[in-house]
């Protein structure tokens, strides 16, 4: 009995970029119709690179931005008709950078429950001890209610911006790199807590990250975006195990593990990186493929069952390249 | 000549600030030779950053910079003034740096800055400088490099950027590169391009590289040898197979067992990690800095200095007072050896 | 443990060491203190509002008193014969005590000033930000606005308005508020435009924040530190107009002891008796001075926060 926590259908959206003086503005497809289900107690990892349009999904997912095309669903309803104050009872975010995720001004107490705040929750007096019994659950002794951002170190300031975003009980939380901007040492204290707090509190993640190896240990499923679209999706021990999609295997080569016998891959994918204004014709990844074929170029590839989920390319079309896949 | 670039010998960088002397550095010493790639890891605040600009004699001005031995190919480092050191900066010893977007002008091209350094440095004609120009960009994967001579820093991706900042680094044929994080701030495809190129670069070129990062597995992949940095002081030294393999001090083995390996950590169980933060380094400190967040400690740590000592194998040394067969057990225990 | 760590419910360490660093209200408090141009500055402008709060209280004499018989005796450091420490600064060709009228001038520049500065920057502040945080057409029709206010010479505007529709202390104060507040708005748009982009705002949009609390805040307590910078030099800017104003003979109105009308009033005697002009235009520099004294300071030991 699947319980669908939060999905996406067929969701774009478009930015107008301006593509010149004198040329009027072109679109940016940002995010390019995605699909995705997310089931209560998953952890869907989104990984990609810069302008794979991660963070504007992440953006969407939230309500903060809304799709140009497509539905976004919470709990089968659609979040346009979500009212503000309950959709942000229902999915808060943890930003990647602890020294911009916290108003400065602001005393670590205040900023802790402000949630409880803005959703005018009945007993103004149990704030102060909610909010104190909320940061000695990620970690944070109590005593720092009234000091402020600057005097806390970075995994101290993400384990506030933690605690906020859980404090008013969200069902869904989306980290954005939630530990790329710390050191490693405290990477995994951060990650073992969200680890603990996901089971205490049955919370459903959605993570992005570049971090392969991050994703591996906490992710259940994880979608591998290129140029706004999913070209890959999978169980995560599916796509560690055999990864399908091109994209994907580049990505995993260039995951260096700290294993001295090894050097440098080469993951085979050239310099020209694309410009996601003017994105290469039919499949966008062709012209850095490996295995590239000649139709690559003219037709873009349908998502393709494969293995629990999906894969994006026409190696695995069963009209074509069928013969290819060997390799 | 030989084939020892740069021998460091005891360096202390200390900053005066708000509420005393800012211990950034504390008596560090390593050795980088013709071909070698030394890393030098650690996380924020353990003065690797500083380290690498101390060698450059880039530190700010209120630092205070002291060494036993500073020696630039058996130049000394230490006497010479900031005219020979501008000199010597670019010429025979080049530096890159994490941010591509800052570190090259935007208001020039990129040929511009690239002929501007090595007609700086060397009696090379214009002509001379551009063909010199093109040939690097070639060698560092840029495609159609004559054209690209005349493009702004903005025109051009952050991967590339990076490039040119390679290329611009190597116009003068340094001896010496260092670099500091150099792909920390790029996609994880294009760094391991970038870290590929740096390597075949020394290779062709026979530099010695500096590599500067908080990355383990950038180092495992392309070191030759490791300098693990914690609050100002180097604590473990050695090759990278010795310190990866056969890691001795606390602080490593504990950084090791904090990274997931695919394949190899238990997704069942919790990422082994190290509790609190780091010791402030302004005024007085105790002699083993990482004292308070060692599931090792004693009260001994706290005491008295503590010098580096040598590890199982050669050239390997690390700074604990614990001895060699003790750190070997608990690097099994934690199965990060 | 040794570092001082407990487990909490979940398992999880908890960190007791702080960074020790002072909160932002602190750190602002401790550099104000250690800052010269900033105590300078703000101890000369204290004097000078202490001046005028207390005039009616130690001016000598009645501003507004003409001694015909009195009149034009030169300041007490003059080497001459009419000189007297009953009139310690002369008096002007109306036999009034200037040194009264200095004082009585200080109510008017500073009134005119902090009530324009406090008009403008209402103004400029609220379209500012809302150009800041709306972008989009909000801001092109701000950008429009400011363009058109910088097209205007202000003063000859000021003039046209005040010589239309008449000039009491009132039409002055609001003539100069309508005309000053580009620069609130420039500031303003561009510190609110760095701002909005913080992720900390984005975390409060998710919270579910509606769009005033966003901006009073989580972005006005961040903004607010170039607000002063702004409104200082703004002060300094009306109380110079005001006195040009009055000097072209269309800002306050005679008998009033404003120190632009008494530079007005005292021209004709430059070159004789030039302390009628010499003393209102060193105390208008000494008040401005303090005014820029005091902002640089301002923003000198903020500026460091800002760039964190």
């Amino acid at each position: 009995m699947s319980d669908i926590v939060i999905s996406a259908k067929d969701v774009t959206r478009t930015f107008m970029i301006s593509a010149g003086a004198f040329r009027g503005k072109k679109p940016l497809h940002a995010v390019n119709g995605i699909s995705l289900e997310v089931e209560r107690g998953d952890v869907l990892a989104l990984v990609g690179e810069s302008g794979c349009g991660k963070t504007t999904l992440a953006k969407m997912l939230l309500g903060l931005l809304p799709p140009t095309q497509g539905t976004i669903k919470f709990a089968g309803e659609p979040v346009s008709d979500i009212e503000r104050l309950k959709l942000a009872g229902l999915v808060q975010p943890i930003f990647q950078d602890p020294y911009s995720s916290l108003n400065p001004r602001k005393s670590i107490g205040s900023i802790i429950i402000l949630p409880l705040k803005v959703q005018g929750d009945p007993n103004p007096e149990t704030w102060r001890r909610r909010g104190e019994e909320m940061m000695e659950m990620v970690g944070l002794p109590a005593r720092l209610f009234n000091n402020f951002p600057n005097q806390l170190s970075g995994g101290q300031r993400q384990r506030v911006a933690i605690a906020r975003a859980l404090i008013s009980k969200p069902e869904v939380v989306i980290c954005d790199e939630p530990t790329s901007a710390l050191d490693v040492s405290v990477q995994s204290q951060i990650l073992n807590l969200l680890q603990d707090l996901r089971k205490e509190l049955n919370l459903t993640y959605i993570v992005i990250s570049h971090n392969l190896a991050v994703v591996e240990h906490i992710a259940t499923k994880v979608a591998v975006m290129y140029l706004g679209r999913i070209v890959e999706q999978k169980d995560v021990e599916s796509l560690f195990a055999a990864p399908e999609h091109p994209y994907t295997r580049a990505l995993l080569d260039s995951v260096l593990t700290p294993d001295p016998s090894m050097n440098v891959p080469d993951t085979q994918l050239g310099a020209a990186y694309p410009n996601p204004v003017n994105p290469p014709s039919g499949c966008t990844f062709h012209p850095r493929c490996a295995k590239v074929m000649d139709h690559c170029s003219a037709v873009a590839p349908k998502a393709i069952p494969r293995d629990g989920g999906f894969a994006e390319c026409h190696l695995y079309d069963e009209n074509e390249g069928r013969g290819r896949q060997a390799s | 000549m030989s084939d020892r670039i740069l021998e460091v010998e005891n360096l202390t960088v200390d900053i005066p600030v708000g509420g005393g002397m800012l211990h950034a550095v504390q008596g560090i010493s390593f050795h980088v030779d013709r071909g070698e790639t030394l890393c030098i890891v650690g996380e924020s605040g353990c003065g690797k950053s500083l380290t690498s600009l101390a060698v450059m004699d880039l530190l700010p001005s209120k630092a205070f910079r002291t060494a036993n031995v500073l020696n630039l190919a058996d130049e000394d480092m230490l006497s010479v003034g900031e005219r020979r050191m501008s000199d010597i900066r670019g010429n025979t010893m080049g530096m890159i740096f994490q941010e591509p977007m800052t570190s090259l002008n935007p208001a020039y091209t990129i040929g511009n800055q690239m002929e501007e350094g090595i007609k700086r440095h060397k009696n090379v004609s214009t002509a001379e400088a551009r063909e010199r120009a093109v040939y690097l960009l070639e060698k560092v994967g840029i495609t159609g490099a004559a054209s690209r001579l005349g493009q702004y820093p903005h025109q051009l991706s952050g991967g590339l950027r990076q490039r040119v900042m390679i290329a611009m680094t190597i116009m003068c044929g340094p001896n010496l590169i260092i670099a500091d994080e150099p792909t920390t701030a790029l996609d994880v495809t294009i760094q391991a391009q970038i870290l590929l190129l740096l390597a075949e670069l020394q290779r062709e070129f026979d530099m010695g590289l500096i590599l500067i990062t908080h990355d383990l597995g950038v180092v495992a992949r392309i070191a030759d040898r490791v300098a693990v940095m914690y609050a100002g002081q180097i604590v473990e030294q050695g090759t990278a197979d010795q310190v990866f393999n056969r890691p001795t001090h606390p602080y490593t083995q504990g950084l090791l067992e904090c990274i997931p390996i695919p394949g190899k950590t238990d997704r069942s169980k919790p990422l082994g990690s190290i509790p609190g933060i780091v010791p402030s380094l302004v005024g007085k400190f105790s002699a083993c800095h990482f004292a308070e967040r060692c599931p090792y400690a004693m009260d001994e740590c706290v005491a008295g200095n503590i010098d580096m000592r040598g590890a199982a194998a050669a050239g390997h040394e690390y700074r604990c007072l614990l001895d060699n067969e003790t750190c070997d057990a608990n690097a099994r225990k934690k199965g990060v050896a | 443990m040794a570092d001082g760590t407990i487990k909490s419910r979940t398992g999880v360490h908890i960190e007791d060491r702080i960074i020790d660093e002072p909160s932002p209200g602190e750190r602002a408090r401790k550099r104000m203190f250690s800052h010269f141009g900033f105590m300078f500055g703000g101890f000369i402008l204290l004097a000078i509002i202490a001046l005028a709060f207390l005039a009616p209280l130690i001016s000598p004499h009645d501003p507004f008193d003409q001694q015909l018989a009195r009149k034009l005796i030169p300041p007490i450091w003059h080497d001459h014969a009419k000189v007297t420490w009953v009139h310690p600064l002369g008096t002007d060709q109306f036999g009034r005590d200037y040194l009264s009228r200095l004082i009585h001038g200080s109510q008017i520049s500073l009134l005119i000033g902090f009530s324009a500065m406090l008009i403008s920057g209402v103004i400029g502040t609220a379209l500012g930000v809302a150009a800041g945080y709306f972008g989009g057409r909000v801001d092109m029709v701000v950008n429009f606005l400011i363009t058109t206010r910088l097209s205007m010479p202000v003063i000859l505007v000021a003039l046209a308005v005040v010589s239309l529709v008449g000039n009491s202390l009132t039409i002055v104060i609001w003539v100069l508020g309508l005309l000053i507040w580009d620069r609130f708005a420039v500031v303003m748009r561009s510190t609110t435009q760095q701002v909005r982009n913080l992720d900390y705002v984005a975390a409060a949009q998710a919270i579910g924040c509606s769009v005033p609390r966003i901006i009073f805040s989580e972005i006005m307590p961040n903004i607010v530190n170039n607000l002063i910078v702004v409104a200082t030099i703004e002060m300094a800017h009306a109380i110079i107009l005001e006195a040009a104003l009055s000097f072209l003979g269309l800002g306050v109105q005679p008998p009033a002891p404003s120190w632009g009308l008494m530079i007005a009033e005292g021209k004709n005697y430059m070159l004789f008796d030039p302390w009628l002009i010499g003393i209102p235009g060193t105390a208008l520099f000494i008040l401005i001075l303090a005014i820029n004294l005091l902002g640089d300071g301002i923003r000198d030991v903020t500026a460091p926060e800002n760039r964190n």
